[in-house]
C-alpha cells in the first residue's frame, strides 16, 4: 500500500511535467487546429535557456527558491520569443495553405530546432545545476515528497490556475475561444486573429519553457533531442483527454504519468514508453475524440 | 533513409580502400570511442590515455623506425556506429590495430570485423567475458566481469557484513547485465541474499518506480552496475525517495561526472575499479604527473587501461619487428609480465589480462581507495 502511494506521488509529478506540455499542444490545436510537432523542441529549447541562465548568471549561488523562479521565468520568456519566431516565420505564411503543408512545415521545424540544438549546444547530455534547496519530507510510512515534487507542483498548479483564469474569464481568452469555434467568423466579426493566435503560441511556449526547467530539476540530464519522447507523450496526453480542449488536456497528462509510473512499478519499466502509445491507440479506436474531446470526428 | 546513407558509405569505403597505407614513414593506428554521448569521457580519457603513450613512445623514436600516428572515431555511444568505426578504420585508413572500445556491448560491434579483417584489437577497458571471445584477434589489458562482479560480493559480504542486496541493472547493457549476473552468483555462494531485481534501460531519466519497489525490499544495499550518467540520476533519486543504504557498482561509475551529476547523493558509495590514483608505485604516480602535464586533469581508470593497452601494443609491435597481423597478434598473445600503470599485465589463453582489483568510495567528491581485492 505504501509502495503505492510513493508510486502515486511520482506518476502526478511526472504527470504535472506532462500536462504543461500537453497545454500548448491543446491551445494551438485549439486556435488553429495544428498540431504543433515543434512543441516538444520549444520544450527542450526553454530547459536549455534555464540551464545556461543558472549556470552563467546564478553561477555558484545557494540553491533557493527565489533563484528556481527566477530560472522558470527566464526561461518562460526566453521559449515564448522561439515561440513567436516560430509562429511569425513559419506558421503565418502559411495560413491560407492546405493543412498538410503546416503540419509538415511542423515537423521540419521540429527537426531544425532538435538538429540545430546539437549544433548550438552540442550533442553530448549536459547537466542541470542544483538550484533548488533539496529536502525530503517524510510522510511516515516510508513515503517521501522531496523539494523538487513540491516544486513540480506549485508551479504548474499556479501556471494551470493562470492559464484557466486567461481563457475563461478575459476578453483574450473570450476572442481565443471564438477562434477555436470558427476562424472565418472570428475574423468577420472583427477579432485580430493574427494577434490572438501570436498570445496562444506566447502563452503555450511559456508554459513549455517552464516544463523545460522542471524536468530538468527533476531530471537534470539535458540534451538537444531531449523534447521527443516527452513531447510525444504530451501530444498523447492532449489526445487522451480531448485534444483541444485544456481541461482534458490536465487530465490525459496526469492519467499518463500515473499509468506509467504503475506499469514501470508494478509490471516492467521495458514497457514505460510502450505503455503510452497502446493508449493512443485504444483511445483513436475506442473514444476518437478522447475523454472530454467532442464527439465529432474529424479526418485529417 | 539511414540504410541508404550506410550502403552509400560502405561503398565509398571500397571505392577508397588502400588509398592510405602504411608503407609511408608512418604507422597508423585505429581508435574507435565514445566522444560524445551519454558516456562521452570513456571515450575522450581513452583517447587521451593513447595520445599519451604514442607521444611518449614517438618522442623516443616510434616503433620499428616509424613514427606512430593515431586516427580516432567518435561513435556517439552507438554500438552501429561502433561497428562502421572499424569498418572506416580498417577499409579507408588501413590501420594496424585497433585500439576500442570501453563499453563491452559496442566492443562486440567491432570486434567481428577487427577479427574478419585480421586486424589485432585491443580493448582497453571492455569487461564482458564475451568480447575476447570473438576470435584470436581480439585481446583486453583488464579483468573481466566474473572477477568484477566477485569483487564487490566479497567486499560487502565480507568487509561490510551486509547480507541483503538488491540489483537495478541496465537491460540495455552486455556489461550490466552481466556483471550482475556474476555479482549475484558470487553474493548468493558466499551465503548472500539478492531481494531485489530490478531493471531499467540506458538513456531512462526517470528510476523512482523500479526504487520504490527495492526499497520496500529492505536491502542493506543495492548494486547498481551501469554507466555514470544513469547511475548519477539512479542516487538523487534513491536519496529523494528515502533510501539511505550504500550504492554499489562497477568501473562503468569512474567519470568526474558521476560526482557532477549525482552531487552528494553520490557521497558514501563504492565502486570497484582498475587502479586508484593513491597507488604509490612510480609506474603509477609518474603516469598520473605526466597526464596532468599534457591535459589538466586527474586521469580516470580509462585513461589509465586506454594508456597500457597502446603501450602493450607498441611493445608487441616492437617485438614482432613487423606490422604483419598475424605475426603481431602472436606478439600481443605472448605479452607476459608487462608493468603497467593499472598493475602487472600478462595475456591468459582466453586473450584477458587478471589482475587485481580496488574497491573505491566516494568522498568529498574524489574516489578514495578502500581496499585491494585479488583475483
Amino acid at each position: 500500500m505504501n509502495d503505492f502511494i510513493q508510486h502515486t506521488i511520482n506518476g502526478l509529478a511526472l504527470g504535472s511535467i506532462y500536462a504543461l506540455v500537453a497545454l500548448g499542444y491543446t491551445m494551438v490545436f485549439g486556435v488553429l487546429q495544428l498540431i504543433n510537432f515543434a512543441h516538444g523542441d520549444i520544450f527542450m529549447v526553454g530547459s536549455f535557456i534555464g540551464l545556461y541562465f543558472a549556470r552563467y548568471f546564478l553561477g555558484g549561488a545557494e540553491p533557493s527558491v527565489l533563484g528556481t523562479l527566477l530560472v522558470v521565468g527566464v526561461a518562460m520568456i526566453g521559449s515564448a520569443i522561439v515561440g513567436v519566431i516560430i509562429e511569425k516565420f513559419a506558421y503565418r505564411p502559411l495560413r491560407k495553405a492546405p493543412r498538410i503543408n503546416i503540419l509538415i512545415t511542423a515537423i521540419g521545424v521540429s527537426l531544425f530546432l532538435q538538429y540545430g540544438g546539437q549544433l548550438v549546444f552540442g550533442a553530448s547530455p549536459q547537466f542541470f545545476p542544483n538550484i533548488l534547496p533539496r529536502q525530503n519530507i517524510d510522510l511516515g510510512g516510508d513515503i517521501f515528497l522531496d523539494s523538487n515534487q513540491i516544486t513540480i507542483f506549485l508551479v504548474s498548479f499556479v501556471l494551470m490556475v493562470i492559464l484557466q483564469y486567461l481563457v475563461f474569464k478575459t476578453q483574450f481568452g473570450r476572442a481565443m475561444r471564438a477562434i477555436s469555434h470558427s476562424l472565418d467568423t472570428a475574423n468577420v466579426i472583427g477579432i485580430n486573429v493574427n494577434k490572438v493566435i501570436l498570445i496562444t503560441f506566447i502563452i503555450g511556449s511559456s508554459l513549455a519553457g517552464a516544463a523545460g526547467v522542471l524536468y530538468g530539476i527533476a531530471y537534470p540530464k539535458i540534451d538537444p533531442l531531449l523534447g521527443l519522447l516527452p513531447g510525444l507523450k504530451a501530444f498523447i496526453a492532449a489526445v487522451l483527454g480531448g485534444i483541444g480542449n485544456i481541461t482534458g488536456a490536465v487530465i490525459g497528462a496526469v492519467l499518463l504519468g500515473l499509468s506509467e509510473t504503475y506499469v514501470a512499478g508494478y509490471i516492467s519499466s521495458t514497457y514505460r514508453d510502450a505503455l503510452a502509445f497502446v493508449i493512443l491507440i485504444l483511445v483513436l479506436l475506442l473514444r476518437p475524440g478522447g475523454i472530454l474531446g467532442s464527439k465529432k470526428i474529424e479526418k485529417v | 533513409m539511414k540504410l541508404i546513407l550506410q550502403t552509400l558509405m560502405l561503398a565509398s569505403i571500397f571505392a577508397l580502400a588502400g588509398c592510405n597505407s602504411n608503407k609511408g614513414d608512418k604507422i597508423m593506428i585505429g581508435n574507435f570511442g565514445s566522444l560524445t554521448g551519454a558516456e562521452a569521457t570513456f571515450g575522450l580519457s581513452t583517447r587521451d590515455g593513447i595520445i599519451l603513450a604514442l607521444e611518449e613512445w614517438n618522442k623516443k623514436g616510434g616503433v620499428l623506425g616509424k613514427q606512430i600516428e593515431l586516427i580516432a572515431y567518435d561513435n556517439q555511444g552507438k554500438p552501429e556506429e561502433a561497428r562502421l568505426s572499424v569498418e572506416k578504420l580498417i577499409n579507408i585508413d588501413n590501420v594496424v590495430a585497433i585500439l576500442g572500445e570501453v563499453a563491452s556491448t559496442r566492443s562486440l560491434a567491432g570486434a567481428p570485423v577487427a577479427q574478419q579483417n585480421k586486424v589485432p584489437m585491443i580493448s582497453p577497458s571492455s569487461t564482458n567475458p564475451m568480447v575476447t571471445q570473438k576470435g584470436d584477434f581480439i585481446f583486453r589489458v583488464c579483468f573481466i566481469d566474473p572477477f568484477q562482479g566477485e569483487v564487490i560480493a566479497k567486499f560487502a559480504y565480507n568487509s561490510l557484513k551486509l547480507r541483503k542486496a538488491a540489483i537495478l541493472r541496465d537491460s540495455k547493457s552486455d556489461y550490466s547485465m552481466g556483471l550482475s549476473q556474476f555479482f549475484a552468483n558470487t553474493f548468493t555462494a558466499l551465503g548472500g541474499e539478492i531481494v531485489g531485481d530490478e531493471k531499467y534501460a540506458s538513456g531512462d531519466v526517470d528510476f523512482k518506480a523500479q526504487l520504490t519497489n527495492l526499497k520496500s525490499k529492505q536491502p542493506d544495499f543495492i548494486y547498481v552496475p551501469g554507466y555514470y550518467t544513469e547511475v548519477g540520476l539512479v542516487a538523487r533519486q534513491a536519496r529523494e525517495q528515502g533510501i539511505k543504504v550504500p550504492l554499489m557498482g562497477g568501473d562503468g561509475w569512474d567519470s568526474s561526472k558521476l560526482t557532477e551529476i549525482g552531487g552528494e547523493s553520490v557521497e558514501g558509495n563504492y565502486f570497484s575499479n582498475h587502479y586508484t590514483v593513491e597507488d604509490p608505485r612510480p609506474e603509477v604516480q609518474n603516469f598520473i604527473k605526466n597526464y596532468k602535464a599534457r591535459f589538466g586533469t586527474t586521469p580516470d581508470s580509462l585513461a589509465a587501461l586506454a594508456y597500457d593497452s597502446a603501450q602493450v601494443l607498441f611493445d608487441s609491435l616492437k617485438r614482432a619487428n613487423t606490422i604483419d597481423g598475424e605475426k603481431l597478434r602472436d606478439a600481443i598473445a605472448a605479452t607476459k609480465d608487462f608493468p603497467g600503470v593499472t598493475g602487472i599485465i600478462t595475456l591468459n589463453k582466453e586473450r584477458d589480462a587478471v589482475k587485481s582489483a580496488v574497491v573505491l568510495q566516494v568522498k568529498d567528491g574524489l574516489f578514495k581507495f578502500v581496499e585491494t581485492i585479488n583475483p
